[in-house]
């Protein structure tokens, strides 16, 4: 790891001004210090974000539930209020990574990392979610720009993330057997009416399935993506999964993400 | 007396400590004024150094000192030497290129070490190397073992033209084409035994230090055979008489076989403690040890069984292109040869065999023993080439086996090795039994209802372990000798330390061994301690791999046993006033034939420290002694492996639904241990077959699979629990009946795994890893064609 | 440049004189001592380096010891009794041979202690599954699944 200049800001306004240069904010800090420990990032201040308050937490109210950017994978995981109002979302935190590296990541820090293969970007997109900064609000999407590039601006940290609330839904992951993150990962979300399929993995950047959308909000049932055959076009393709893989395996997850939503 | 020890299943030794953090693995050990080392290594897969440049390095916090090859071309420090000398089939020695510990003018790998820096921390010297600037000459690089000998392909060394390091054959090439002429049937099978990186979970480490006052060097390293490290580093590398360094190798946290080499790293920390004057430490990282560690596996192989109308097998023509990477490792040559095609003839009376194999360099990581080596490789072309054929000609791949087993013994097979004991339909029939393979059928129809594939397949693995005969070994090319040494020491007071030459990084010696010397000597097995790997303890070993232990060491042991206690037995005839004829001898009592007098083993090696009542005349005091053993011929653990896997086809994911090992280990000290140790196996064997596959770029060679975020070493979710149990057949040629039980899983596991894969696709044929990828592939091939 | 840390680990409250970029584990092995805790990876998957933090099983390689400030850190070294008697899960390990070269173990030994209090009577494929973050090469896993469900519920009876 380079040297750098370490912060404990006590307010997001001290953190926030702290931002400046190669300054980067830690969260959980599961991806951020293995890429200093590899020499990959080299910041020259990190800015903790550990001790400041109110940053963690969750909050149900009917009709959406609201993750602060500091909670744990593992908190969203076990939460009584997550499982009641959107177990699909508990579940997909209870994949990301391994348990030890769950009691330490954060949905604040994965977000802003946007990692094509992370696993929270497809819930956010799916269920609509609003990503609330420092700064301000951001739709889901309009969140997330490309390859571990978001709406984020400079010195903007992500203090919230609250998600609407669906009939029902369920995330399907296909994964890396090395590294454990999302080779696929579809989130179908049904909100009656109008349905969300958010894709992981597959491409650069998460992304929404129109076609499937489309099948499924005039029938949510399996049936209806099955034969969807999607394009490869932009898809990753990689030594663990070719684009063509890839795109076949969207549809076998789409599918039987719906099944999963309709047990 | 105590219960028996031999035979039963104890608690292990060593695991408290282990278990409350107080192992002592090589990281843990601190010296004073310690310092710290980092390694520069290439970037580039095949590259001229045109410059170094360490001004920048020098100008770093910390910063203690830097050399390069030229440093220690100045010091004429050697190459790494190479354990083996293969003859080819013109009779001329293989081309061994030199393997300098630093890059002299040439890069030929990613990773491959061209300059050594030692600062106050690890931090700092990886810091200062980060600063060192070499100036590199980009060539084109070759890494696949295939593509050496084309014309044109990159050629690493001046020495061995067309990248070729020799080409070997075992067995009469004119009787094998003959035999073939005459098959109803043959069988071939084109594949790639797929290279691996070991990754033992500790990663190396050495800690180099060096002693001004007597001019002696210690060597702190993570080694599966110290005294072989010594010999290799003094009397070849360093030109230092061996009394002058001093190896040790404490607890090492797994091996597999890619801690047994002498490497570059252990060298230099050693030469650059006189530099320096303190310790020099390095400590390998993860993604070190992926570029560095030596690998595994590199084969591809045309292999071809021809068989008579009835399945009986004829002859075996093999030939096989073994990439061994940038430089020959300390035992590369004699893996993919003497420990390959000797294997061919499995369990079976295949009676002429024919096995030709080229080994190549290439701009990789050097290659070298694996468990296994060389053996699981030969199971894999036997094994996959016997389920083929009883496929192809509609033959219980079961039946087929039983029809072309060895049943009488000993058995010369046709490519060098005699065959002392076995009983291979002991181990099939209880194989099958333990698999219920006779309930496959339902159980298929059963996945298939759930849209499933189902499939099963069988491997009847032997292996050669217990390495070697030195004689044996020496003839065919091994430049050191194969014994083991072991010491017994009986304390005044009748406790016991046992020192031996074996080597345990996770296989429990500690245990195992005490439980024999307690055994004999009808003592707790907490009086036994067993130390091993520290050279200035030890008086010589060789060091732990090719599941020599129990069959070698724990053979000298009991020679040093034997000494002791016929020893005793002249001493224990003086006290009881007999004659030593009259006295025998069970298990820690002495007795005199025909009368009540007793002595205790205890109260004899009492007499033996405090010689008041002696036969000063005939015997000298004390009670230590030691033994060197070299076997007379190799022991032959076998069995059959029964895999069964369920296959979802929509997305290639394979699942182990059942693993069935039966194994022939001879006899057994420590069945709990026994059983760990297949456990373990067979997890690197379905490693091999089912996620682990190392990948380099083709036009870079930029090693693609250099961490575990890539490269898939099997988790607890990819492996199911196995059904384990033992035949037994006592090896003829060592004292306890033993025959080995390291390597046995991961010489069975792929074959069967794959034998299973293949049955449940309907495929002939696929490549491993049988990553999900590629089982989806394969499938959709097969519905293409 | 050098900071202090202050923590807790094993009950003794300690602090470190450290580089800012000093990790966790770094001051457990380093400065502490504490070498049973390993680092067998620098990617955060071998789960070697598993120490408890406030009550849970966390990686200390991939935590900043300026993260752990005013932590309570529990070691492999503090889960055995004072008395030298080991902890239940210790002991199970122990009786059903769940380690061999020993270097992965106590990471093990350390996550199956968090995960048997919320799972005093897992399944094989509960234990499996909460094995996801360590990786052993010597056990196969078998013997280590076997241990961490026997002491589960031994730690559960002796509640």
């Amino acid at each position: 790891m380079h040297a750098f200049k370490y912060h404990r800001p006590s307010s997001l306004n001290d953190a926030a001004a702290l931002m400046k240069g190669d300054a980067k904010l830690l969260a959980g800090g599961q991806t951020l210090v293995q890429t200093m420990k590899l020499r990959l990032a080299s910041p020259s201040d990190i800015v903790d974000l550990g001790t400041i308050k109110d940053l963690a937490g969750i909050k149900s109210d009917g009709k959406s539930v609201t993750v602060g950017a500091m909670t744990r994978h593992a908190d969203v995981a076990h939460s009584a209020d997550v499982n009641k109002a959107i177990p699909a979302l508990a579940a997909l935190a209870a994949m990301i990574g391994d348990r030890q590296v769950r009691a330490m990541g954060t949905i604040g820090g994965s977000l802003a990392n946007n990692d094509p293969a992370a696993d929270y970007p497809a819930a956010v997109l799916a269920l609509n979610a609003t990503i609330t900064t420092n700064k301000g609000k951001h739709e889901a999407d309009k969140f997330f720009k490309g390859m571990f590039t978001t709406a984020l601006g400079a010195g903007e940290i992500i203090t919230a993330v609250s998600f609407q609330v669906p009939k029902r839904a369920a995330y399907m992951k296909f994964k890396n057997p090395a590294s454990r993150f999302a080779i696929v990962g579809v989130f179908v979300a049904d909100f009656g009416g109008s349905v969300r399929v958010a894709v992981t993995g597959a491409g650069p950047v998460v992304f929404r399935q129109a076609e499937m959308e489309k099948a499924l909000a005039a029938k949510f049932a399996p049936e209806s993506v099955a034969n969807i055959k999607v394009k490869q076009d932009g898809l990753n393709s990689d030594m663990h999964a070719s684009a063509e893989y890839r795109a076949h395996l969207v549809t076998v997850m789409a599918r039987r993400a719906v099944q999963a939503a309709l047990k | 007396m105590n219960a028996p020890l031999i035979g039963a299943r104890i608690e292990r030794k060593e695991d408290y400590r282990f278990l409350t953090g107080a192992g002592q693995y090589t990281d843990d050990v601190e010296l004073p004024r310690q310092s710290y080392a980092a390694f520069v290594r290439s970037p580039h897969a095949h590259a001229k150094i045109r410059k170094i440049s360490l001004d920048k390095a020098r100008q770093a916090p910390g910063f203690i000192a830097a050399y390069t090859g030229e440093d220690f071309a100045a010091a004429k420090l050697g190459g790494l030497p190479c354990g083996w000398l293969i003859t080819d089939v013109n009779g001329q020695p293989m081309k061994e290129p030199p393997h300098p510990c630093l890059a002299q003018g040439k890069v030929r790998y990613v990773g491959d070490q061209v300059a050594i820096v030692v600062a106050e921390t690890s931090e700092q010297a990886r810091d200062a190397a980060e600063r060192v600037n070499v100036d590199y000459e980009v060539l084109p690089a070759v890494v696949d073992g295939s593509k050496a000998r084309a014309k044109g392909a990159p050629q690493l060394h001046d020495i061995a033209p067309d990248n070729t390091c020799y080409v070997w054959a075992l067995g009469d090439k004119a009787v094998t084409d003959a035999a073939f002429a005459k098959a109803a049937h043959v069988t071939k099978l084109d594949f790639i035994n797929n290279r691996l990186i070991p990754n033992a979970l500790e990663p190396r480490v050495a800690n180099g230090s060096y002693s001004r006052a007597d001019d002696s060097y210690t060597l702190y390293v993570a080694s599966q055979n110290p005294h072989v490290e010594r010999l290799l580093m003094t009397a070849f590398v360093m030109g230092l008489p061996e009394h002058k360094v001093r190896v040790v190798a404490g607890d090492v946290g797994g091996g597999f076989g890619s801690k047994i080499y002498l490497y570059a790293e252990d060298v230099a920390v050693t030469w650059a403690s006189k530099q320096v004057n303190r310790p020099v430490k390095w400590t390998s990282d993860r993604s070190e040890a992926f570029l560095s560690d030596a690998h595994g596996r590199d084969h591809h192989t045309v292999a071809e069984l021809a068989l008579d109308k009835d399945g009986k097998f004829l002859a075996m023509r093999v030939k096989t292109t073994a990439n061994v990477g940038a430089y020959l490792s300390t035992f590369a040559s004699c893996v993919p040869t003497i420990l390959y095609a000797t294997l061919l003839a499995g369990q079976y009376k295949t009676p002429v065999i024919h096995c030709e194999v080229t080994a190549v360099f290439t701009n990789t990581t050097p290659v070298d023993a694996y468990r296994g080596a060389g053996r699981p490789e030969a199971t894999y072309v036997v094994e996959r080439l016997v389920e083929t054929a009883a496929r192809e000609m509609k033959i219980d791949p079961a039946e087929i086996r039983r029809r072309n087993f060895i049943t009488a013994f000993p058995y010369q097979t046709p490519v060098a090795l005699m065959y002392d004991i076995g009983d291979y339909n002991a181990t099939m029939d209880a194989a099958q039994k333990l698999a219920d393979v006779s309930g496959f059928s339902k159980r298929k129809e059963q996945s298939i209802k759930n849209g499933k594939l189902r499939g099963l397949g069988y491997a009847a693995y032997i292996e050669a372990c217990g390495i070697a005969p030195s004689a044996v070994a020496g003839s065919l090319g091994a430049r050191a000798g194969l014994f083991e040494a072991g010491e017994v020491r009986v304390h005044p007071t009748g406790s016991v330390t046992v020192f031996t030459g074996s080597h345990s990084h996770g296989q429990g010696h500690e245990t195992t061994f005490a439980q024999v010397v307690a055994d004999r000597l009808g003592m707790p097995i907490e009086n036994v301690d067993i130390v091993h790997g520290d050279t200035s303890k030890i008086l010589f070993g060789m060091g732990t791999y090719g599941s020599r232990s129990i069959a070698v060491g724990g053979t000298a042991i009991v020679k040093a046993l034997d000494k002791v206690i016929a020893k005793g037995k002249k001493i224990a005839a003086h006290l009881m006033e007999a004659a030593e004829a009259d006295v025998e001898y069970d298990r820690g009592v002495y007795t005199v034939k025909g009368t009540d007098k007793k002595k205790m083993f205890g109260e004899v090696a009492f007499a033996a420290y405090v010689p008041h009542n002696y036969p000063h005349d005939k015997l000298e005091p004390g009670l230590n002694e030691n033994a060197f053993y070299d076997p007379s011929n190799f022991t032959f653990p076998a069995g059959t492996y029964v895999c069964e896997v369920e296959v979802d086809p929509e997305t290639g994911v394979v699942r182990i639904e059942k693993f069935t090992a039966v194994d022939d280990f001879g006899k057994i000290i420590n069945p709990m241990i026994v059983e760990g140790q297949v456990h373990g196996g067979l997890t690197q064997g379905i490693g091999q077959a089912l996620t682990e596959g190392c990948r380099y770029d083709d036009a870079t060679g930029q090693l693609l699979t250099g961490s575990f975020m890539d490269y898939c070493i099997p988790r607890a979710t990819d492996v199911p629990s196995y059904q384990v149990d033992t035949r037994e057949t006592p090896c003829t040629h060592n004292p306890l009946g033993v025959k080995g039980c390291g390597e046995a899983g991961a010489i069975g596991a792929p074959a069967a795994l794959m034998n299973a894969i293949t049955d449940a696709l309907g495929v002939t044929d696929m490549p491993m890893p049988a990553t999900p990828q590629t089982v989806w592939r394969t499938l959709q091939n097969k519905k293409a064609a | 440049m050098a900071v202090k840390v202050s923590l807790k680990v094993n009950g003794k409250s300690v602090s470190a004189e450290v580089e800012e970029r000093t990790l966790l584990v770094t001051v457990i092995r380093e400065n502490l001592r504490l070498t049973g805790t390993h680092v067998g990876c620098d990617t955060a998957q071998c789960g070697a380096c598993t120490v408890s933090m406030n009550g849970k099983a966390v990686k200390s390689c991939s935590i900043l010891a300026m993260q752990a400030e005013g932590a309570e850190v529990m070691t492999i070294e503090g889960v055995a009794k004072p008395d030298g008697t080991l902890h239940p899960m210790q002991a199970a390990f122990k009786e059903h041979h769940g380690l061999q070269c020993g270097f992965c173990t106590p990471g093990m030994v350390m996550n199956a202690i968090d995960f048997a209090k919320s799972h005093p009577n897992p399944s094989e494929q509960e234990v499996r599954e909460a094995l996801e973050g360590n990786l052993c090469r010597c056990t196969g896993y078998h013997n280590i699944v076997k241990a961490i469900g026997a002491g589960a519920r031994a730690m559960a009876a002796s509640k």
